[in-house]
């Protein structure tokens, strides 16, 4: 098996921060929006940097998605911070239509993404984000892992033309990918190599897979675990490859299962290649207060319920 | 000094063009549209500094957004007519595999178009980015904006309208076509908008008001103060008093030809009021 190790814990969004932190020094068309959420996106720096390419838009989200439109016009990149919930469902048909149909390179960056959220409870929690989204013709969906990913990945956006949803969260979690990683949209990493089950996570839920391996492994099951950061365009060939080899597999996402990641990933096997599937995922139901550690047991998305969903799965083969 | 002639000459032929397009696929906006000719014929044959070929970044020029997009009839006729596109694709309006759809979309690749709109109180936002990225660029152009006076029932119009004011956004002039009507009756009676112009000047806004909004000297001085008025710190509002249905005396004053379409009859007694002067498509 291979090892990895969390360098220490940090939050995704601090990735991002960071990572607007150096584009902000290397591209001088990277222009940032914040709707009055700038601490919590961690865009200070960019701001105090390039106070003049930094645009505090207030408490109006949908105007900030309009004139994020704009500025593309004249050829700037911009990136909007906000909460994955104003980020999305307040905004939809602005996005819909002044962005994904219109066809304009926005970057929608959303923190606080999903149940890790925590005590601020389900008015913030979205859990539908990813499903919303992906939806949308032409609109590219990521979830990072950890903070190098989400930095890499923040940084990678810039260079691809076309609209993106960036979706990371608030908790300081493991960080274990490498720090040089090279970025690549709609490329599923493999973590670990295996046979008896394919493990596909997104998000929070991939540190969560390769500890779920772990344990599986002293039980004698190996599995491939495979990182989708990308939820669209999905790596379906990655995909196909490690189910054809294991015969079923299970899904792990921060979201509901209905629209999440687990559903892209059924749709790919049932046109190709069906095999049993298990969903790690909320269960169509609103999240509630409690700290981040508490709300993923309770809702189910952790080691050890991706451990049992593996015995399950395998089971149905 | 303009040439009232050959603008009014066009004037009468865009009409012909709106109520020809929505004629043949018997669905579309001709009231709205209608109503702006002499707004859009003044802003694209007087008014802005334009670019020969069309570029979506539309560096070194002024650029427009049309914000009520359902009437896409007149937009599409006068962009036609100032050579973003053949005037016979006129024809196309709403068919299948159009670049010409219901509402105005890049998505087809019509050149002039920079934002889909349908969706309506989203072009002042957009309006506001292109300002601030010709800020960014230096580019001393205008932003151009059109939005319907029912549209600014939409609450995201007033976030824009805030945040214009607040940022000092002064090379925008977004006119208002304030006819007093939208789907459902008169605006007073839909949704009383109170005075409008209190309301942009109480967000900071410099303010004016066009009169005479379908006469086309009144539209080209109007509009010409409302560019003095521009880089002065305070983004420009026009409220232009216009008719709906302007042009057809059975179309004008009401709201009912706001979305629907004259039948064969309608149509030639609508077109008998404006007998053709450049040639119809
Ligand atoms: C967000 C949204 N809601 C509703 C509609 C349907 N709609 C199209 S035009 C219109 C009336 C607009 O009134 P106004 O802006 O005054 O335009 P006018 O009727 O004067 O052309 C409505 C309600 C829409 N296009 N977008
Ligand atoms: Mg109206």
């Amino acid at each position: 098996m291979k090892k990895y190790t969390d360098t220490g814990k940090k939050d995704t969004r601090s990735g991002f921060g960071d990572g607007l932190t150096e584009l902000g020094r290397k591209n001088k068309d990277v222009v940032a929006l914040c709707a009055d959420l700038t601490g919590s996106l961690k865009m200070d720096e960019f701001k105090e940097n390039h106070p003049e390419r930094f645009f505090q838009i207030g408490i109006a989200e949908a105007n900030m998605i309009g004139i994020a439109a704009g500025l593309t016009i004249g050829g700037k990149i911009p990136f909007t911070g906000t909460f994955a919930n104003f980020s999305t469902g307040r905004v939809y048909d602005q996005i819909r239509q002044s962005v994904a149909y219109s066809g304009k390179n926005v970057k929608i960056c959303a923190s606080h993404a999903g149940i890790t959220l925590g005590e601020d409870g389900a008015t913030h929690q979205i859990l539908e984000d990813i499903g919303l989204m992906k939806m949308l013709p032409g609109m590219t969906v990521i979830n990072t892992c950890d903070y190098n990913q989400t930095k890499a990945a923040t940084i990678a956006i810039a260079d691809y033309e076309g609209p993106v949803y960036l979706r990371f969260g608030r908790p300081k979690v493991a960080n274990f990918t490498p720090a040089d990683q090279n970025f690549q949209i709609g490329k599923a990493l493999q973590l670990q190599e295996g046979t008896d089950v394919t493990i596909i996570a997104t998000g929070h839920l991939v540190w969560e897979a390769l500890q779920a391996a772990e344990t599986l492994n002293q039980n004698g099951i190996t599995a491939d675990v495979i990182n989708i950061h990308t939820i669209k365009p999905l790596d379906d060939e990655a995909i196909l490859k490690s189910v054809k080899k294991t015969g079923c597999v299970v899904t792990a996402e921060e979201h509901n299962f209905l629209g999440g990641l687990g559903e892209s990933v059924a749709r790919v096997l049932s046109t190709n290649h069906p095999a049993p599937q298990e969903f790690i995922a909320t269960q169509d139901t609103f999240g509630e207060s409690g700290t981040p550690e508490q709300l993923m047991d309770k809702y189910g998305l952790n080691a050890s319920a991706i451990v049992n969903a593996v015995k399950k799965v395998i089971a149905r083969k | 000094m303009a040439d009232y002639k050959a603008l009014e000459d066009l004037v009468v032929q865009v009409r012909r063009d709106i109520l020809r397009q929505v004629h043949k696929v018997n669905s579309g906006h001709p009231g709205g549209s209608l109503g702006c000719t002499e707004f859009f014929v003044a802003l694209y044959n007087e008014l802005m500094e334009r670019n020969e070929s069309f570029t979506m970044d539309g560096i070194g020029e002024d650029l427009f957004f049309l914000s009520n997009g359902h009437i896409s009839p007149v937009f599409y006729s006068v962009l036609a007519r100032a050579g973003y596109f053949p005037v016979e694709e006129l024809n196309t309006f709403r068919l299948l595999n159009s670049r010409l759809q219901g509402h105005p979309t890049t998505h087809e690749g019509l050149p002039g178009i920079r934002i889909a709109s349908g969706s309506l109180g989203q072009g002042i936002s957009v309006s506001i980015g292109a300002a601030l990225a010709k800020k960014l660029n230096r580019d001393k152009h205008i932003i151009y904006t059109l939005c319907g006076d029912g549209e600014l029932q939409e609450g995201q119009n007033w976030e824009a309208i805030m945040y214009a004011a607040g940022n000092n956004v002064d090379n925008l002039i977004v006119t208002v076509d304030l006819n007093g009507q939208q789907i459902d009756g008169s605006t007073n009676n839909v949704l009383p908008m109170g005075n409008v112009k209190a309301k942009f000047e109480a967000f900071g806004w410099e303010v004016m008001d066009i009169e005479k909004g379908n006469d086309l000297k009144a539209i080209v001085t109007g509009m010409q103060k409302a560019k003095e008025k521009t880089g002065n710190g305070k983004p420009v509002c026009v409220l232009l008093h216009t008719v709906m249905g302007n042009g057809v005396d059975f179309m004008m004053h009401t709201h009912d030809w706001h979305g629907k379409a004259p039948n064969d009859q309608q149509l030639e007694t609508a077109l008998s009021q404006n007998p053709v002067t450049l040639g119809d498509y």
